[in-house]
């Protein structure tokens, strides 16, 4: 069992700063809706809906984007160089002290 | 003279907002019980998410299909339903509600098709899904004048000079459609990259080559122009020079995927949670309002899972509920199909196959 602490930003500018594990094959979006804040992952995690479109506000290297990210990222509004889909970011060690944006809305 | 039409009211027993598998399965449920269903749906087609976000995706956990893509589900319950004639108004989006002094209730689409029910089932999913616009000025003046952000009659294209923007499976797979159809078919993208299953994507290369499909990448398209209806649309290459260059052209389609929206449902006065509508989850999934019932993913209850399986299974108890409603004085008790086996209102009849009750001769020892 293993936990790290992230923080993400909510729409209001709210920081809520959650645990996370890192043993349960979750990934960020799924953090989200754990803790119920406003990620409403149309697609269940399918790099297909863009509503889990977050801005990486730390500077922790999370690699380049998997196909499917970046093709629904082409498509999506709002999107910056810092964007990346919660439902394609796996909650691993290396994100101790992780700081996320969650996008506006469409 | 100038007189319109009033559109003939479709009238129904249950009105089904939302045409996903809850909805589909909530028609097989009611025509058990001899209740007619009509169905509406934003989308041009049935399956709702299923058949719009991942039709070639695989489901594991429906009961009895240890695999099946999310498009052939789809088709399973629309050949599961075809007995019971259920009606439906695509491409339209329910708008407003009304309850009548006798309980019943009047549903208005965005088109102003009106539907008279005695009861309302909101299998809407996550809500309507509306298109995603490109950022261009003065957009909407084009809209269902050669512009259109779904694609609902193809034959609209035939012989016509269509611009299809996007880069997704829906860009692709109408393409490759339309270049049998229209007498151009433009696909601009703003990437070199498509995303789309594999056969799609082969096949537009292929009709590409064929010089069926005009490929255009990266570009985008800026501006749309044209008195009173799409004419033209100016486009920009995505090279170094960044060239502009004007399309002629009969009709526009970016197909740039559909964001959900809970929408005007939300104005109904229905109890809103988080997004979803709050129902009676130890009896029968009605809303606040009596003879209007939330099924499937649009609603919440404690311990809601957000699953198809749920959601037949929630359909299923909604249609019970509403046979009381409309028939408060029968008496009703559940017949399994194997038993009752289903008979269809256009006359069909299914059932199971009797077994024969014959005494089978011993051999006969001489």
């Amino acid at each position: 069992m293993s936990d790290i602490k992230i923080t993400i930003i909510d729409r209001e500018g709210k920081r809520h700063e959650v645990d996370a594990p890192t043993d349960m094959n979750m990934n960020l979006m799924e953090v989200c809706k754990a803790y119920e804040l406003p990620v409403q992952a149309v697609c269940g995690g399918m790099a297909m809906c863009a509503t889990c479109q977050c801005y990486i506000i730390s500077d922790h290297d999370l690699g380049e984007r998997n196909d499917d990210e970046q093709a629904m990222l082409w498509e999506a509004s709002f999107v910056k160089d810092n964007s990346r889909l919660g439902c394609q970011v796996p909650i691993t060690e290396d994100l101790e002290g992780l700081v996320v944006e969650l996008a506006p809305e469409e | 003279m100038d007189f319109i039409m009033e559109k003939e009211m479709i009238t129904t027993d249950i009105l089904i907002i939302g045409a996903g598998p809850t909805g589909l399965f909530a028609v097989f449920e009611a025509g058990l019980l001899k209740l007619k269903c009509h169905i509406i749906d934003a989308l041009a087609q049935p399956g709702g998410q299923c058949t719009e976000l991942y039709p070639k995706k695989p489901i594991y956990d429906i009961p009895g299909f240890p695999e099946v893509l999310a498009g052939d589900l789809v088709t399973n319950l629309m050949k599961q339903i075809e007995p019971f004639q259920p009606g439906f108004t695509l491409g339209e989006r329910a708008e407003t509600i009304e309850k009548l002094e006798d309980g019943s209730f009047i549903v208005t689409t965005s088109k102003g098709t009106k539907h008279h029910a005695k009861i309302v089932a909101i299998a809407g999913g996550l809500g309507s899904f509306e298109p995603r616009k490109p950022a261009i000025d003065g957009l909407e003046k084009y809209e269902d004048k050669g512009l259109a952000y779904m694609i609902k009659d193809p034959e609209v294209y035939r012989d016509k000079k269509v611009v299809i923007a996007g880069g997704g499976d829906s860009a692709l797979d109408w393409s490759i459609f339309l270049a049998d159809v229209a007498s151009e078919v433009t696909l601009v993208h703003r990437r070199e990259e498509f995303r789309g299953a594999l056969d799609s994507v082969e096949k537009v290369e292929e009709l590409v080559q064929a010089d069926k499909i005009r490929l255009i990448t990266p570009a985008e398209i800026l501006d749309v122009n044209g008195n009173g209806k799409v004419e033209t649309v100016l486009l920009q290459h995505n090279d170094e020079a960044k060239r502009m260059e004007v399309i002629e052209c009969d009709a526009f389609i970016p197909l740039f995927g559909l964001a959900p929206k809970l929408g005007p449902i939300g104005d109904w006065g229905l109890e809103i949670e988080k997004n979803a509508i709050k129902v009676d989850n130890t009896l029968d999934y009605q809303t606040n309002i009596p003879g209007i019932y939330a099924i499937g993913d649009v609603n919440t209850y404690p311990g809601k899972l957000k699953l198809i399986l749920c959601g037949f299974h929630e359909a299923t108890l909604m249609c019970q509920s509403a046979y009381q409603r409309i028939f408060p004085d029968k008496r009703y008790v559940m017949k399994y199909t194997t038993v009752g086996g289903i008979d269809g209102f256009d006359g069909s009849r299914k059932e199971a196959e009797k077994s024969i009750v014959k005494k089978i001769g011993n051999k006969q020892n001489v």
